[in-house]
């Protein structure tokens, strides 16, 4: 008896330390880039030219960072990502937020409200979570020019905006079916109308999602850079536009420090929301059936 | 003019008919039950009458309005879910006040009125706790203070009770039963349970497959049901259904009634002469439980009460009663005996049928005969 516990916990102890053993190897896998890119953001040119990728700085600074934040040259002009940022967070707030607010309504009008076709219109819907940025490029450009937002911060709110809500509403629709529907109907027969049933009942609710939603639309919109570079120009490009003209302008000697600040630069807000809002996504994710 | 009337009202989802002419009508104060088997259209009528869901003909009037056209927040209903479908995001008191806020009701008055319906309903101690912080029963309260909070002219009741453990479910049946002596609101309430249909009706519809079988006083329905469905499903354990041949006795008619080596002929002295036409032929025999008994002999000697000693393959202990099954005509027939008459299985016991409560069904149509 005591042998065969015996047994067992060595067994156990050599499972666990396998899968903690890979864990760490991913981790560190994961991580390793993420190190280098911080110290060689923080060495100086000649000490990434002598050194060792792997070594740690030896007199760390944040010249880099100051450089690649205010007056690296991004193209012609020489005024490093703050701009750039700010373009990017002027419409991806926006669009955040209206993909997110839109795709609440359409779910729950796909749940609560439904109609003849309803099922049918979620179903295209869906199809748009599928359609590749490629595809929507020549038709989105003719429809900004033809409603006049072309080359906008408006315009590329707008095309984000479109492409998200494939997904917004499919969270939302999908969260919402898991809401019973005798609750709309006793909010009914007290005297709700649509929006406030919306706004008072289903709203109220919907926390855990509305949080999935944000991180993901943030985290596409931050990143895109295909609708950036196409539907924006000059100096009202988003940040990772901006990045890749940072990188790629060649003028004399390549700043490695400069280049990796400026990267680290461009992801800390999707590594922020993360951060903050992660364990919500998780949960969110997940999340089961309301009950009263 | 009835508090609530229901014209020929029908119902059709995508082409099948759900509800096939249902007409009611319930005065001002009555209390009206809708019961039947699962998915016979009792919640589909009842969201009709709320103007939750449209009727596809027919009219439904409230007082004297016909509110087809009308959406639910104009017929002055109040409705209970079988879920409660409590807000969950709101507490107890927001609950409540939530209909009268969207109403217009002014602060004071919504406190007042909130006040009032904690009182009637004990859920004072309650008022700030959220729906997902209260037990079934009280969440089953507050569902019903929502709902007398607006004082509305009628109350639906969607198998109110049925998420209850049973103990919980007959307080809260008496309690809705006090609450309606008390208040006198027109009341239509939907179940699926025979005992809550007695017990709180004023008046039963007896549904099955989108039709009301039989619509009367909870009395009516049980000693004199319409048909065989109706007559199986009121009442617990259920009316014992024999086949029998008809035969000429004296100057009426008996059925004939074969148990173990023995025969029997009973008088169909319920049945005053409508069995002539099925002389010879064969009927159902319907007699409840507790009118096959032990022997009484004080209660000898009436033509409608017969004896018989019949062997017993079963009995079955419920504490103020035993059931006793005894073979007839080849089926289980199950009598209602005291436990201190009852006799072990594979000896024979005497009983007593009292015929004059028993009913006879054409077998083929299954309506009543007699
Ligand atoms: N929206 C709908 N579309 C199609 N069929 C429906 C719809 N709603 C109800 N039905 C059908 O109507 C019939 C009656 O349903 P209903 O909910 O009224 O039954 P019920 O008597 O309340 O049963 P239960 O006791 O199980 O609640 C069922 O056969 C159901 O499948
Ligand atoms: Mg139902």
């Amino acid at each position: 008896m005591a042998e065969m516990t015996s047994t067992r916990n060595t067994g156990q102890l050599v499972g666990r330390t396998i899968v903690y053993g890979l864990l760490v190897l991913v981790c560190f896998y994961y991580l390793m880039p993420l190190f280098v890119m911080v110290t060689t953001s923080l060495k100086s040119l000649d000490e990434i030219r002598a050194g060792n990728l792997l070594s740690l700085p030896q007199d760390p600074n944040l010249d880099a960072w100051g450089k690649a934040w205010s007056s690296a040259c991004t193209g012609v002009q020489c005024e490093g990502l703050a701009g750039f940022f700010w373009n990017s967070v002027s419409f991806v707030v926006p669009a955040v937020l209206m993909s997110t607010l839109i795709g609440a309504v359409n779910g729950y009008v796909l749940t609560m409200w439904r109609f003849r076709g309803s099922d049918l219109l979620f179903g295209l819907l869906m199809i748009g979570c599928f359609i590749p940025f490629q595809v929507v490029l020549l038709p989105m450009a003719r429809t900004l020019g033809a409603m006049g937002i072309a080359n906008s911060t408006t315009g590329l709110v707008f095309v984000h905006v479109v492409y998200g809500l494939a997904f917004t509403t499919l969270f939302f629709r999908n969260y919402y079916v898991t809401i019973p529907d005798e609750l709309v109907k006793a909010a009914k027969i007290d005297g709700a109308g649509f929006w406030l049933i919306f706004r008072r009942i289903i709203l109220p609710l919907s926390a855990p999602i509305i949080v999935v939603s944000i991180i993901w639309q943030f985290t596409q919109v931050w990143n895109d850079f295909l609708f950036g570079v196409v539907f924006s120009s000059g100096d009202r490009q988003p940040i990772t536009v901006a990045l890749n003209n940072l990188v790629n302008t060649s003028t004399g000697v390549k700043e490695y420090n400069v280049d990796m600040a400026a990267a680290i630069i461009a992801a800390l807000p999707t590594l922020f929301v993360y951060v903050v809002a992660g364990k919500y996504f998780v949960r969110g994710l997940t999340a089961g059936a309301v009950k009263g | 003019m009835g508090a609530l009337s229901i014209r020929d009202v029908r119902k059709s989802y995508q082409g099948t008919e759900i509800l096939k002419g249902i007409n009611l009508e319930i005065e001002k104060g009555e209390f009206l039950i809708l019961v039947g088997p699962s998915g016979c259209g009792k919640s589909t009528l009842l969201s009709m009458i709320a103007g939750l869901d449209t009727v596809s003909s027919g009219e439904i009037r409230i007082g004297d309005r016909v509110v087809n056209n009308l959406s639910p927040k104009d017929r002055d209903i109040a409705m209970v879910f079988q879920s409660y479908a409590l807000y969950p995001s709101m507490t107890v008191r927001e609950n409540i006040s939530f209909g009268l806020e969207i109403r217009k009701v002014g602060k004071a008055e919504q406190q007042k009125i909130v006040e009032r319906v904690a009182q009637t309903l004990q859920i004072g101690h309650l008022l700030d706790r959220k729906p997902s912080q209260l037990s079934g029963g009280q969440r089953q309260r507050v569902a019903m203070g929502r709902a007398i909070a607006r004082d509305p002219s009628l109350f639906l009741f969607d198998e109110p009770l049925s998420n209850l453990d049973a103990k919980l479910r007959v307080e809260m049946r008496v309690e809705i039963k006090q609450l309606h002596q008390r208040m006198g609101t027109t009341i239509v309430y939907v179940t699926h349970d025979q005992i809550e249909a007695m017990t709180l009706g004023d008046k039963i519809a007896v549904m099955k497959a989108g039709e009301v079988q039989q619509f009367g006083t909870p009395q009516q329905i049980y000693d004199n049901p319409a048909n065989l469905f109706v007559a199986g499903f009121m009442g617990s354990p259920s009316m014992n259904f024999i086949p029998a041949r008809v035969e000429p006795m004296g100057g009426g008619h008996g059925v004939r009634l074969e148990s173990g080596a023995n025969s029997y002929v009973f008088p169909a002295v319920s049945a005053n002469g409508k069995l002539k036409a099925w002389e010879g032929k064969e009927v159902v025999f319907g007699i409840r439980p507790e009118q096959i008994t032990h022997k009484v002999e004080s209660s000898l000697g009436a033509e409608y009460i017969q004896t018989a000693s019949m062997p017993i393959s079963l009995t079955e202990p419920t504490g103020p009663d035993t059931l006793v099954l005894v073979p007839v005509n080849g089926r289980e027939v199950t009598c209602r005996v005291h436990p201190a008459h009852a006799r072990a299985p594979g000896e024979k016991m005497d009983l007593m049928f009292d015929l004059s409560k028993a009913v006879f069904f054409d077998p083929a149509s299954e309506l009543r005969i007699a």
